[in-house]
């Protein structure tokens, strides 16, 4: 089995379990995301992969041979860590070659891989600057360059971008995704920002509470939600609760919405994105996947126009675009169309 | 932005602790360099003159000689104590909680003991009759049982163990506040854990350590107890020949000569390595 192989793994701290048993496969060279609450277990499961905790059961495997007992310091893998954790009494370049200087490499080699990981993080001529002269921003491109400095064979990163300004936040997402497509090097990242994610990530391994909800790439995520937990946890969305009423036709308050994939029967949750969701004045018109509500609230937020419905009692928010605005006001009725394929139904979380 | 002081009332909060400081340490320390300067009387005390007898005789080799042996004694057992107790510490500031509580508390009592009991004890367990190398005759690693005291060593055993405590608590906060993920990051690069120890851990806390070897220096600088309790009369410090000049010989002039220049000479080692310190850190 190639790549990164994590079977049946278990940490529990005491009584606590922080990461259920959990079973996952990642691939050679993508660029994951551990994206979830916090405390939902995803720094835990990725210091399991540094060796910086010891699981409590089950095995990590890279590239078929079992690592889960390897001591950290031989595992070459390459780790960010949220606060950084550079080495205050060294400089810029003391701490990024930091592991070649451990193993014994030259002084000539030093400074020219100290010269080549500033370049490619885009410090060059830093350094002899001590760290603590610098900001957050380059405190951030100094411990990715010391993490890759031994060309490791995975790259780890617990919440690197925290610390840093929105702006510039959004910036290094981009950066990083960029850096880690040009070396090609597997990438796992913990954060719980969503937009991160879906900004950098292959592949997202959505948590909860030391449960793996999902694992699939952003769009995937964003599109078909496999539970509730996954649906309102990534962006926005509507969660309906119904009764199946045939082979697709779900019964909810107010009438009948169609959708793909119903199981035979039962009570389920369909999760509805709110751009997908199409409002006109309401014509009398009456068919499956149309329900009409009151308009309780309009918030205007200039790129995308927000409509606050009330449908039979249930809110539910939709967004259009400027150019799609339809001509209603607060308190209009209006007819709420529920496309056949915008309605994704849940599963069991 | 630093608070200036504006008005005279702004300065009535140090007041006090400014007071106590005048009545206790700085008129105190000004009688006895005005002493130090007196002329003694042979048979009587002294009588007020401005001499420079009592530092001219400090100068002779006799007692220059003992003031390297008070220093290099104070300065070994700084060393001594730090090089224990900072791993010690480290390992410590990892233990839980409990594990933490129960070992402060336990060096704290140790701290309590008086230096006349620490002797005591120390010139038993190092004596022939009732002393440690009895438990190891019984063990079958020595031949017969030995006195360990008087001697150079018993007085650096008594020392250090009067100072571990001191230094594993006043490494303790600076040890507890690093940053953990230092030396994870250090491990994740390849450092094992003693290298991670020795490049990671003791640099980082460069400055600490030099502060405590200079607190505990000038700690073990005051010490004239243990020499005299563990050690033979050439292991007798400075503080031990001050004592005897003041009480014994009611030499007060000389006793006081010696104090001051004793003062002097820590005050001038600790600003060398605080100005070394500073010049390091600015690099």
């Amino acid at each position: 089995m190639s790549g990164l192989v994590f079977d049946s793994i278990e940490k529990k701290f005491g009584d606590f379990t922080a990461v259920h048993e959990t079973s996952l496969t990642i691939p050679n060279g993508k660029f994951v995301c551990l994206l979830g609450p916090s405390g939902c277990g995803k720094t835990t499961l990725l210091r399991m992969i540094a060796g910086l905790e010891d699981p409590t059961h089950g095995r990590i495997l890279l590239e078929g041979n079992d690592v889960t007992r390897i001591p950290t310091h031989q595992r070459d893998f390459g780790m960010v860590f949220q606060n950084l954790a550079l080495f205050p009494h060294l400089t810029v370049g003391e701490n990024i070659a930091y592991p070649l200087r451990i193993r014994g490499g030259s002084k000539a080699d030093c400074f020219k891989a100290v010269k080549r990981l500033l370049e490619l993080v885009q410090l060059p001529d830093m350094a002899d600057r001590p760290v603590a002269k610098l900001s957050g921003g380059q405190r951030q491109r100094v411990a990715i360059a010391r993490a890759l400095a031994l060309e490791p064979k995975l790259f780890l990163l617990d919440e690197p971008l925290s610390a840093l300004d929105a702006k510039l936040r959004e910036s290094m997402q981009i950066e990083l995704k960029q850096l880690q497509q040009k070396l090609g090097i597997t990438t796992i990242v913990v954060t719980h920002d969503q937009r991160e994610a879906m900004t950098m990530a292959d592949l997202v391994v959505v948590m909860s509470q030391g449960k793996v909800h999902q694992v699939a790439p952003p769009v995937e995520i964003y599109r078909k939600p496999k539970d509730a937990f996954v649906a309102d946890f990534i962006g926005m969305t509507n969660l309906i609760t119904g009764r199946v009423n045939g082979a697709d036709q779900i019964a909810v308050a107010g009438g009948v919405l169609l959708a793909d994939d119903v199981p035979a029967s039962g009570d389920v949750t369909i999760s509805v994105r709110p751009e997908n969701i199409r409002l006109a004045k309401d014509d009398g018109a009456n068919a499956p996947g149309i329900l009409t509500g009151t308009v309780s609230y309009i918030r205007d937020l200039g790129a995308s126009i927000e409509f606050y419905l009330d449908v039979s009692g249930q809110q539910i928010t939709a967004i259009t675009t400027p150019s799609d605005r339809p001509d209603v006001t607060a308190g209009d009725r209006v007819s709420v169309s529920f496309p056949r394929e915008a309605c994704v139904v849940l599963g069991d979380a | 932005m630093k608070l200036k002081p504006q008005k005279y009332a702004d300065y009535a909060t140090i007041a006090f602790p400014a007071g106590m400081l005048t009545v206790f340490f700085v008129i105190p320390f000004g009688i006895m360099i005005a002493v130090s300067f007196f002329q003694r009387v042979q048979g009587a005390f002294y009588e007020p003159a401005f001499v420079f007898e009592n530092y001219a005789r400090f100068l002779t080799g006799f007692f220059g000689g003992i003031l390297g042996f008070s220093i290099g004694l104070a300065a070994l057992v700084a060393v001594v104590s730090v090089v224990l107790a900072f791993p010690f510490t480290y390992i410590l500031t990892r233990m839980s909680r409990q594990a933490q509580v129960v070992w402060l508390v336990f060096l704290l009592s140790v701290l309590s003991l008086s230096e006349v009991l620490i002797g005591f004890g120390w010139s038993t367990l190092l004596s022939r009759t009732a002393g440690i190398t009895n438990l190891l005759v019984s063990l079958g690693i020595m031949d017969k049982p030995m006195s360990l005291s008087p001697s150079f060593g018993a007085v650096m055993t008594g020392m250090v163990y009067q100072t571990f405590p001191y230094t594993v608590l006043v490494l303790y906060p600076a040890l507890s506040r690093l940053d953990p993920s230092l030396v994870e990051a250090a491990r994740t690069l390849g450092s094992g854990p003693v290298r991670s120890f020795a490049n990671v851990v003791v640099p980082a806390l460069r400055n600490s350590i030099v502060s405590t070897l200079i607190m505990v220096f000038v700690f073990a600088l005051g010490c004239y107890l243990l020499p005299q309790l563990l050690g033979k009369p050439s292991h007798w410090t400075l503080s031990v020949l001050i004592t005897d000049q003041a009480i014994y010989q009611s030499n007060m002039p000389f006793a006081a000569a010696m104090a001051v220049f004793l003062v002097l000479v820590s005050l001038s080692l600790v600003a060398i390595s605080l100005l070394y310190g500073k010049k390091e850190h600015a690099a």
